[in-house]
């Protein structure tokens, strides 16, 4: 079965160097389901998101590979037919909830905008559907917060308006990158029971940054892991939390401290884990040859 | 949901008030300069020269500030000078602002060869100094209030560019523009409704600041004598012709110093305190 978000082969590495930062990535992503992309800082599991919605840094050029987009490849479409696309069918719930409203813009228009603008709904139909959704992530008296300021509201109320923001147009697909990373611990739990209720109750296909194993074993159907880049297990997620195959994700797992026994559970990721990974990369890179001229 | 923002609202008042009063009176008196002045500005009586002001002893009835060795009235050439003072402030800031912030915006936002031209002729402009530069350009351009406005936004166009520049180039990195671009909206958009928002508490501070500059510009040209002809009063001709007789007359330099300095320092204050009263970010 062919996903709702497909990506083949993917490589990314650093403009004007060689430095490989994407290598050959797959992910498979149908319609309605949830995927986790975990791994350590820099394993490039944000960038794979970047990638999907469109927004990488100047300096990250795309070598080689697909992203189908319902059917559509996001990286054979000129840019604004590209960014028309992204704008329509996908959306983004970002990391920190503190600068990713506008502080200078009331709540409202920051929710309707995209709908009367981008996606041509009238004025009145894009505010009564604002109303709803912040009805649907439990943000009391609606009316008079969509008349406030970012600041005049808490951490965690943020976090809702942008997830209600996010559900707005109705997205088949959003990227959630680290979306509780940057909240308190009791926070961090409603927020992720909101999410993965609005995901159940729209259908939507999500695609879940994180470096949380537990974040992933809440929230995810399939994860992939990801090491330096490339992707070294594929799995689901009951197959994964009972038996890792990559030696890489088995201590990952490892490393995840557990509350009932703190002081034995925190691992380290073994040195010859990571020597091993990395030979496994070397040794990818060396087999690997650019199709000429694809530059994306 | 309370931020703390009382505390700071109330020291902000104070400045607010007091140079907000300071600057009303500035505007009035400009603007009421016929009204309100008790002389004639340009009305020299030889009998009546360097008369002390009202409460020293020798001095007459109706110039409370005393007179210049002319005999003009100090007070009213005060009263006509803020005409010239406000004109400048007004014009000047406002063409600067206007210039200075939307190639800043541009650099700023759109980055690239666009950054690269601008942020250069910015280097290139700071390297002159400002006066010498300015007496240059009034050499070119000719004596006059038009050209006295027009040097000063040459001139200074380059400081509103540069801080704009910064203060975008900081804003762009917010991930409220990243979502802007996720949801597709156009660059020139996201500009207008994400970025020029947030940077606008800078540029109004910057702007209040800019009109007190080129104040002091307008008057350090007048005293190097190469501003407006010598009929028309202003602060800075005063002080210069002040200067002349300071040990005789001290009142002729120092009423007009005094209402230059509080005026550039209103200015000055005022923006501070628009920006504390009304950035939401409060940084």
């Amino acid at each position: 079965m062919s996903g709702f978000l497909e990506i083949r082969g993917l490589s990314a590495r650093l403009a004007g160097t060689g430095q490989r930062l994407l290598r050959s990535v797959d992910i498979s992503l149908p319609a309605g389901s949830v995927r986790g992309l975990v791994g350590e800082s820099g394993a490039g599991k944000s960038m794979i998101g970047k990638a999907v919605l469109g927004v990488l840094p100047k300096a990250v050029e795309i070598v080689e590979g697909e992203i189908l987009l319902d059917e559509q490849d996001l990286l054979k479409v000129p840019p604004a037919e590209r960014r028309r696309l992204i704008g329509a069918k996908a959306a983004l719930i970002p990391q920190d909830p503190l600068t990713a409203l506008n502080p200078s813009r009331r709540i409202g228009p920051q929710i309707t905008d995209r709908l009367v603008d981008i996606l041509g709904w009238e004025k009145a139909r894009a505010a009564s559907r604002a109303l709803e959704v912040l009805v649907e992530v439990s943000i009391p008296e609606p009316e008079r917060v969509m008349r406030l300021y970012p600041h005049e509201l808490s951490g965690g109320m943020r976090q809702r308006i942008l997830i209600a923001s996010a559900f707005a147009a109705e997205p088949k697909l959003i990227v959630a990158d680290e979306p509780t990373t940057a909240l308190d611990v009791t926070v961090q739990k409603q927020i992720l029971k909101l999410i993965s209720q609005l995901q159940a109750r729209h259908g939507t296909a999500l695609l879940f940054v994180t470096h949380d194993l537990g974040v992933v074993s809440k929230v995810c159907d399939t994860l992939s892991v990801l090491y330096a880049g490339k992707v070294v297990e594929d799995t689901t997620v009951q197959r994964f939390f009972a038996a890792p195959q990559h030696p890489y994700s088995q201590a990952l797992l490892a490393a995840t401290p557990r509350h009932t026994d703190p002081a034995a559970s925190l691992q380290p990721v073994p040195q010859a884990v990571i020597d091993a990974a990395m030979a496994e990369v070397a040794a990818d890179d060396a087999a690997w040859r650019p199709q000429g001229g694809a530059h994306g | 949901m309370l931020d703390g923002r009382g505390l700071i609202r109330r020291r902000a008042g104070a400045r607010l008030w007091l140079s907000g009063l300071w600057l009303a009176l500035f505007v009035l008196a400009a603007v009421l300069a016929p009204l309100i002045s008790p002389q004639d500005p340009l009305a020299q009586d030889l009998m009546l020269e360097r008369l002390p002001p009202a409460w020293m002893a020798g001095s007459e009835p109706g110039y409370w500030l005393g007179t210049d060795s002319l005999g003009r009235d100090v007070l009213t050439r005060i009263i006509y000078g803020a005409q010239v003072a406000l004109a400048v402030a007004l014009v000047a800031g406002l063409a600067t602002c206007l210039i200075g912030s939307a190639l800043g915006l541009v650099a700023g936002f759109y980055r690239g060869w666009a950054d690269r031209i601008i942020s250069r002729i910015v280097d290139i402009w700071m390297a002159f100094p400002p006066v010498l530069f300015a007496i240059l350009l009034i050499a070119v351009l000719g004596t006059g209030l038009s050209s006295v406005i027009l040097a000063i936004v040459i001139i200074d166009w380059t400081r509103f560019c540069r801080v704009v520049r910064a203060e975008t180039l900081n804003q762009s990195k917010m991930d409220y523009v990243h979502s802007a671009k996720v949801a597709g909206f156009t660059r020139l958009r996201t500009l207008l409704s994400e970025i020029l928002p947030n940077v606008l508490p800078t540029i109004v501070a910057l702007l209040t600041l800019e009109m007190g500059i080129a104040i002091i510009v307008e008057a350090i040209l007048s005293f190097v004598n190469l501003s407006i002809s010598t009929d028309q009063s202003t602060w800075g001709g005063m002080i210069a012709e002040g200067r002349t007789s300071i040990h005789q007359a001290w009142w002729v330099l120092v009423f007009p110093l005094i209402a230059l300095f509080f005026t550039v320092l209103s200015f000055a204050q005022f923006g501070e305190g628009l920006r504390e009263r009304f950035d939401p970010v409060l940084r």
